[in-house]
């Protein structure tokens, strides 16, 4: 059972992939491009984020 | 004067519009993930077989694959969402139960739903008052979310516990990126659907939340 459990999982992950496909393709080809310090605008929050995690990580092992 | 007045009114209208789909979105929001919590909660006291749960995951995500964008446009859609909210949170119990019987159970589950709401927070605050536009990560995210997705369903038969981890690291950062994707795509009109920008907002917070808590589990010393 569990193993159909998880063919059957697996196939809806590919179904969505498959239906993201599109999308990533639109957005990649057609997305808007990067001005100067867009990237950075997105990175510092996102570095924020891993060190927010580490923190916590560091918080249930203590 | 006329056209001057025209243009004035027409900005006034797209700012009142953002706000309001803003505000739509953020109650919606609030009042889904409530529900996913009590699902959850209910889930708990039940304790479902796992292939219910996972039932309730897959209907939930075929729910939001096949008939909330179509149901999103009329009244349907709120209910809806409702159901798909209901779903994935009622799917959370097993896995919940499961971390609530170690030792750090209680402590681990609370760091990962208090983490979550602070990591959301934290980026839809920023992307809101920063108002830049967030668009231009549109293809990294859903190219770098299929990798990760690919990578997961291997995993899934490979079972190598280095590689869950960093994945959930990655779908971690992922799902921050989409939060920050997602909510400026509501300030510069990129989405105007509230139903829409709720599911998107809900399944970051959903993966955020599981992946934050498989990472406390594994890293904690239980």
């Amino acid at each position: 059972m569990e193993m159909f459990v998880m063919i059957a999982g697996a196939a809806l992950f590919c179904f969505m992939i498959f239906r993201m496909y599109p999308a990533a393709k639109h957005w990649m080809e057609h997305g808007p491009k990067a001005e100067q310090g867009d990237w950075q605008a997105a990175i510092i929050p996102l570095a924020a984020v891993v060190g927010f995690v580490i923190l916590l990580i560091a918080m249930v092992r203590m | 004067m006329n056209r001057v007045d025209f243009s004035v009114a027409s900005q006034a209208g797209s700012t009142l519009a953002t706000n309001k789909l803003i505000k739509n979105t953020y109650m919606l929001l609030s009042a889904t993930l409530v529900f996913s919590a009590i699902m959850a909660a209910v889930s708990i006291v039940a304790q479902p077989p796992s292939i219910i749960a996972m039932v309730c995951l897959i209907g939930g995500m075929v729910l939001g694959i096949f008939v909330l964008p179509k149901a999103a446009n009329s009244s349907a859609g709120l209910g809806v969402i409702f159901l798909i909210t209901g779903l994935l949170g009622f799917a959370l119990g097993p896995m919940l139960t499961q971390y609530l019987a170690m030792e750090k159970g209680p402590q681990i589950v609370g760091t990962a739903f208090g983490g979550t709401g602070i990591i959301f927070l934290s980026l839809s605050g920023y992307a809101l008052t920063s108002k830049r536009d967030f668009s231009f990560m549109g293809g990294f995210l859903f190219a770098g979310m299929m990798v990760v997705m690919l990578a997961m369903v291997a995993n899934w038969f490979l079972a190598l516990p280095g590689l869950a981890l960093a994945l959930s690291a990655a779908v971690i950062l992922l799902m921050s990126g989409f939060i920050l994707f997602d909510t400026s795509r509501m300030i510069n009109g990129g989405e105007t659907n509230y139903i829409h920008a709720t599911f998107g907002l809900y399944l970051s917070i959903f993966n955020i939340f599981i992946h934050l808590l498989s990472i406390l589990g594994v890293m904690s010393d239980d």
